[in-house]
């Protein structure tokens, strides 16, 4: 459910952004780089961050993979004068769907807790993975905090403030 | 929270977007601005076309066979199907930075390269990047503020960043990038096709009615048959050796573009590190390869401004302690990410959903104006 992004937005206000940039060292297909931006050296555990980075990255390769039932795709639709493309979802699209979901559940799961928030890279043109970063604004060790923190392996105990 | 259910146009994305582009059908359909041409395209096949089943196929149904108007027919309603394809789809545009991500990607810039003076205009921005053990250099557009991905170029024309930038054709009113190639390509090789089918069909038909009745008789008869033949040869030697020159630049994987400056070609130049070096793995790839959908979105709806609150950016603005840019209000939203502002969706959404009425009539609107 929402209710850790509820509180977030309620008790959280924006610090700062940070974009991670496409990686193109294997040609043009969609790829994010997976160095560990420095602002998040205080929020997230890199390990954890690096494996959504590499899941995401996975995902693409998938969507864009080139092989049997992508040619199969489309050569039927080039047959029907692309006509199939009203009512069948493609294969690149399914995969963005399963991609939305991740990130959802990633966000809940790892990130709102420590008061970070992940994009959909499709909603930036497939340019970079924003990652927006929130302060809370009680800055005594109040419920929200105390809350967020739920692995408790995130550093700053007393005090939700970022490490800015 | 009552919810007033109020039958409010809705903004939709598209009518924001900055870039010299025309959309219809409410954001469906995307094209270049100026679509004078296309619309002599249009004319022009479908002028001929029906001049052709009008009056030749009558009589070759009859006299020789009635398979011909119907792959005329096949051809025809195939060649018009990728050409409205190529026209009305979205190329590949690359939206343009936001402020957050321009202002970032400066930063970056900036430390790397050092502060220009006041005054100087900055050097070129570029990055080097490794392909398949070559070295690609990325270029940063000023326009859309992000670095280039590697084969997209900015259309001077449409005023955007398209990916795997081939040209901007006037013929079809529109880019050709990395969306629409394949459409492209079909579109003028089965005009090609039906052009040469065309041609053939009348000479037949001009040879056997001759028989008949003689030549000038014929023409009498039906004079639409010079016309048909004059632009089917106009059309012949252009779009064939079009259709031929893009056959070549499938095969090596190349685009228009590349061709054109010299990319890949040359002594002290690298050789195209897209090409599987292989004429058929390219062919497939570029043809049957999978299509990545629109990023750009022309059809979500835009956050309305609560009338009595300020704009958002004020509110940004003192909230947050870094000196950001102001999130402004065409910041695409999110399931995920939930507004800063205080809206309600469903408020939104059954108002959209109460909007039963056709959308915008079938006549190009154009967007509001290039917010460079």
């Amino acid at each position: 459910s929402g209710h850790n992004l509820q509180e977030l937005r309620r008790s959280a206000s924006l610090a700062t952004k940070v974009f991670v940039q496409r990686d193109y060292s294997d040609g043009t297909i969609c790829q994010f780089q997976t160095k560990f931006p420095p602002e998040l050296d205080s929020r997230i555990e890199r390990q954890l961050f690096e494996e959504t980075v590499k899941t995401l990255n996975n995902f693409y390769a998938e969507a864009e993979k080139i092989g049997g039932s992508s040619y199969l795709e489309g050569c039927l639709a080039c047959a029907t004068a692309y006509f199939i493309f009203l009512c069948m979802e493609t294969h690149y699209e399914k995969v963005l769907k399963k991609i939305s979901r991740y990130i959802q559940e990633q966000n809940e799961k790892i990130f709102a807790p420590r008061g970070l928030l992940l994009t959909d890279p499709v909603e930036r043109g497939m340019r970079v993975i924003e990652i927006s970063i929130y302060e809370d604004r009680c800055s005594s060790g109040s419920a929200s905090s105390g809350s967020s923190s739920s692995s408790g392996s995130s550093s700053g105990g007393g005090g939700g403030a970022g490490g800015r | 929270m009552s919810v007033m259910v109020v039958r409010k146009k809705v903004t939709r994305k598209w009518e924001k977007l900055p870039g010299r582009n025309t959309f219809c059908c409410d954001g469906r359909v995307m094209m270049a601005r100026q679509k004078g041409i296309f619309y002599l395209t249009l004319f022009l096949i479908l002028g001929t076309c029906t001049l052709f089943f009008a009056f030749e196929c009558r009589y070759l149904a009859v006299q020789l066979s009635p398979a011909i108007p119907v792959f005329a027919a096949v051809l025809f309603l195939f060649s018009m199907a990728t050409l409205l394809r190529t026209s009305f789809s979205d190329p590949g545009v690359i939206p343009r930075a936001l402020p957050d991500e321009a202002a970032f990607i400066e930063m970056e810039i900036e430390a790397t390269n050092g502060t220009v003076p006041q005054g100087q205009r900055p050097p070129p921005r570029i990055k080097n990047f490794q392909i398949n053990n070559q070295i690609v250099k990325l270029k940063y557009c000023y326009t859309c503020k992000i670095f280039r991905p590697p084969r997209a170029s900015h259309c001077s024309i449409c005023d955007n960043c398209v990916e795997r930038f081939d040209h901007h054709c006037p013929w079809v009113g529109n880019c050709v990038g990395k969306r629409n190639y394949r459409y492209f390509y079909l579109f003028i090789l089965s005009l090609s096709l039906l052009t040469i089918y065309v041609f053939t069909f009348n000479i037949v038909y001009v040879a056997l009615k001759s028989l008949k009745i003689g030549f000038l008789e014929t023409l009498k008869e039906t004079p639409g048959t010079v016309l048909e033949v004059l632009i089917c040869f106009f059309t012949l030697w252009s779009v064939v050796g079009l259709t031929g020159f893009h056959t070549f630049l499938v095969a090596l994987n190349q685009t228009t573009n590349e061709d054109i400056k010299g990319s890949w070609t040359g002594k002290n130049r690298v050789q195209n590190p897209y090409s599987h070096g292989n004429i058929l793995k390219n062919c497939c790839e570029v043809l049957c390869g999978p299509l990545p959908p629109s990023v750009l979105d022309r059809r979500g709806i835009l956050p309305l401004e609560e009338s009595g609150t300020r704009p958002s950016s004020t509110q940004e603005a003192s909230s947050s302690p870094f000196p950001q840019s102001p999130v402004v209000p065409t910041e695409p939203l999110s399931s995920n990410e939930l507004p800063l502002k205080a809206y309600a969706p469903e408020e939104m959404q059954s108002s959209a959903v109460a909007q039963q009425s056709p959308e915008s009539p079938e006549t190009p609107q154009e967007a509001s104006g290039a917010e460079n």
